[in-house]
């Protein structure tokens, strides 16, 4: 069944259909496609055609069954070579939510990728293999899931089938983890014992683990509960464009269009403009639908302020007594993802939000070394996949929140000035100085 | 839009109308000449409202282009230039029979669907009109090669989508940065599924060519699908037309566009069948049944 814009609960009352959305990281090996199909599959997201498909792509798995990874590897090298290239989007929907999921492949060399999908993700999803337990990619998975500042965790110990479906086994894992979690900065973690292959757990309770009680997954992907995930908290809005009609019937209507980063805004509510620190009030959130009174993160709106006064593409609009830090020297943990090297004699472009700026890399404090997790220190550059701690130089201050606190105003790209190409992912450290308080005697023109 | 102040949530399609309307204006703020395909069909339509909203109170800033095989539902091209004219915006049509007269788009022999030579006549009218940036409603759902593109999917001077140099792409952050004469696709319903679409349409209440709801036509069986009768698909031995209820669930050439029987002749009807149905909508385009690739093929020639 899909799912509506609202959907009933037994109670009655109308609740909204939520969009999730995770990543999956794991290596073929984890059987991370086979969950993905799985998933799909068992809740009557695949298709007859689809099915067709797959039933005509030569590897078939032996027995007749459908090699259900070939539901997520699309590129031809992909299912030449049986590995997962790049992130691949899938869809799917039960009357409670809407799922993104990005499909990520597991190996060192896929960083970059798993990196992209955790970006936007609510939950992550990492794969053991219950034979195997917890190895150095369950390690690199959770850290970068945490690093990427993914709120909950979803420890899937896959391949129960092949442990004739122990508890023991599961439960060592489960502590094995958790030694190992207690390290990184996440508050929510489960564990959920599976088969992707025999479908246990998955959408339908297994009858083959009955010490098992906790969620299964399917439903624990539509209970976690994710409204606080966003931060309410900084009102924030990136400005996009400015809209000026200049039309007859709409001569002065100058409306500051972008979406909302973080917090709240409501009409008749006083605003700070930064850079230039003038403040003013909102005096109407516009949208084709009609004025709003009220509107928050992620909704893209156009405000209007009381007072004319300069702002453009590049400026945030924040709330009065809540600014962001203001500074054109900053330190960042930076992801690597291009073939060419960092190269700190170089300058990059820098995208923040809607703001591009040119910064110079300063220094390389340390690469983490994401096999141990361990902080490698002089070191000269960062190659393909290498993640370090860098301090950053940029042409005119950035206007952000630290990643931890903001995913929306604490994050970056990088480009490279030739090339074009997207070449790194940056997140923003806590600066050591306060934000600025509130004190606008000294920015006002 | 209703808003919920008691828990600050979003419903899924506020949320992906939130991201498409970001992602309009971050190509009107980052490019200097974009176009907004529109072809009159169903995706096409929800772009326009997005594109709308963007920019509303003010109009938004792009022409529209069509790329038209000739081998049309007449019904698709009459909505295309009504909906045009009533939001007064530039329509410009360039058409596979003008470029084939060109020399610029070679049919095969034997070659009867006009989607593949659309790709040249596209690529020559993104250069006529210097466009450095095209607006198309593809989505990720509808085929595997198309759920590993970006949001905003480089093309080099060519127009080639090469799958395995994109761009990586984080949080809501594009990179719309090119040298002269390369462009960008950008597809802001990239991550709406066609429940997604159709749910829009009936919030929005939009307006669809007739085609899409039940009609009764003239059909014949081939290759398990139900191929319109028309001028353009001569009929092999045996092949014996029936008049049926039908409706189409995507539109392409006429020459391989599917129908599908149904009676459903509201959008809500629609939805309700589409919650039952067990092929997925590119199954009823014979283009993409041609082999495991034909997608990922055609987007490396530079299609959308």
């Amino acid at each position: 069944m899909e799912a509506t814009e609202q959907t009933q609960t037994a109670a009655g009352a109308k609740r909204r259909v939520e969009l999730l959305r995770f990543t999956t990281a794991g290596s073929v090996d984890d059987g991370k496609s086979t969950l993905i199909g799985r998933l799909l599959h068992d809740s009557k997201s695949i298709f007859e055609d689809q099915m067709e498909a797959l039933q005509r792509s030569s590897d078939i798995t032996g027995g007749g069954e459908v090699n259900l990874a070939n539901l997520t590897d699309g590129l031809r090298a992909e299912r030449e070579q049986g590995i997962t290239i790049d992130v691949a989007y899938r869809y799917f929907a039960t009357p409670r939510r809407k799922f993104i999921v990005a499909d990520t492949p597991g190996h060192v060399q896929y960083t970059r990728n798993m990196v992209t999908g955790a970006s936007t993700a609510n939950l992550a999803i990492i794969l053991i293999d219950a034979r195997k337990g917890v190895i150095e990619q369950t390690r690199r998975h959770a850290y970068l899931s945490t690093l990427l500042g993914i709120p909950h965790l979803l420890v899937c110990v896959n391949k129960m089938d092949l442990v004739d479906y122990k508890q023991d086994v599961f439960d060592a894992i489960e502590a094995d983890f958790t030694d190992f979690g207690t390290r990184l900065n996440t508050q929510d973690i489960t564990f959920i014992p599976v088969s992707a292959l025999k479908g246990d757990n998955i959408v339908e309770r297994s009858t083959r683990m009955d010490w098992y009680e906790g969620p299964i997954l399917l439903n624990h992907l539509e209970e976690v509960y994710i409204a606080s995930d966003r931060n309410l908290t900084d009102a924030r809005l990136p400005v996009q464009t400015v809209i000026r009609p200049q039309t007859p019937e709409q001569p002065d209507f100058r409306g500051f269009a972008g979406q909302i980063a973080s917090g709240v805004f409501q009409v008749g509510e006083e605003v700070v403009a930064l850079p230039s620190g003038l403040t003013s009030k909102i005096t109407s959130i516009h949208t084709l639908d009609g004025d709003l009174e009220t509107v928050y993160a992620p909704m893209s709106v156009a405000v209007t302020l009381a007072d004319e006064i300069d702002i453009s593409r590049g400026d945030m609009i924040v709330s009065r007594d809540n600014l962001p830090h203001m500074e054109s020297q900053l330190d960042a943990m930076i992801c690597w993802m291009d073939e060419q090297p960092l190269n700190p004699a170089r300058k990059y472009v820098l995208k923040h939000n809607t703001h591009t700026v040119r910064c110079m890399i300063r220094s390389i404090d340390y690469r983490v070394d994401i096999e141990n997790l361990q902080h490698v220190e002089e070191v000269g550059e960062l190659k393909l996949n290498e993640i370090g701690r860098c301090a950053l130089r940029t042409t005119a201050p950035l206007l952000f929140d630290a990643y931890a606190r903001n995913r929306q105003t604490g994050s970056f790209i990088l480009i490279d000035e030739v090339t074009n190409r997207t070449v790194a992912a940056g997140l923003i450290a806590e600066p050591v100085k306060e934000p600025p308080t509130p004190q606008f005697e000294e920015y006002a023109i | 839009m209703t808003v919920d102040i008691e828990t600050y949530s979003l419903s899924h399609l506020q949320a992906l109308e939130s991201e498409a309307i970001h992602i309009m204006r971050e190509v009107f703020a980052e490019f200097e000449r974009p176009v907004l395909m529109f072809s009159g069909g169903k995706d096409s339509i929800c772009l326009l409202r997005l594109a709308e909203k963007a920019f509303s109170p003010g109009r938004f800033p792009f022409p529209l282009l069509n790329i038209d095989t000739g081998h049309n539902f007449p019904e698709l091209i009459d909505f295309r230039d009504r909906r045009a004219a009533e939001l007064k915006a530039k329509l410009i049509v360039r058409t596979v029979e003008e470029a084939i007269s060109a020399g610029i788009a070679r049919p095969v022999p034997g070659e009867t669907s006009r989607n593949r030579l659309q790709i040249p006549t596209l690529l020559a009218a993104l250069e006529e009109f210097r466009f450095d940036c095209a607006i198309g409603g593809a989505r990720r759902d509808e085929e595997k090669a198309r759920a590993k593109e970006r949001i905003f999917s480089f093309r080099d001077a060519f127009g080639q989508w090469d799958p395995k140099n994109q761009r990586p792409e984080l949080w809501n952050i594009y990179n719309g940065r090119l040298h002269p004469g390369e462009n960008m696709r950008v597809f802001p319903l990239s991550n709406w599924t066609e429940m997604d679409v159709w749910q829009y349409i009936a919030r929005e209440k939009l307006d669809l060519p007739s085609i899409y709801f039940s009609h009764t036509r003239d059909v014949i069986r081939r290759d398990g699908q139900w191929l319109p009768v028309s001028d353009l698909l001569p009929l092999k031995e045996g092949e014996e037309p029936q008049t049926l209820p039908v409706r189409v669930r995507t539109i392409g050439d006429i020459s391989c566009t599917g129908c599908i029987e149904s009676a459903a002749v509201t959008v809500e009807q629609i939805i309700e069948e589409i919650a039952a149905a067990r092929v997925t909508e590119r199954g009823s385009r014979a283009d993409d049944k041609r082999s495991e690739a034909a997608m990922e093929d055609r987007k490396k020639e530079g299609y959308f």
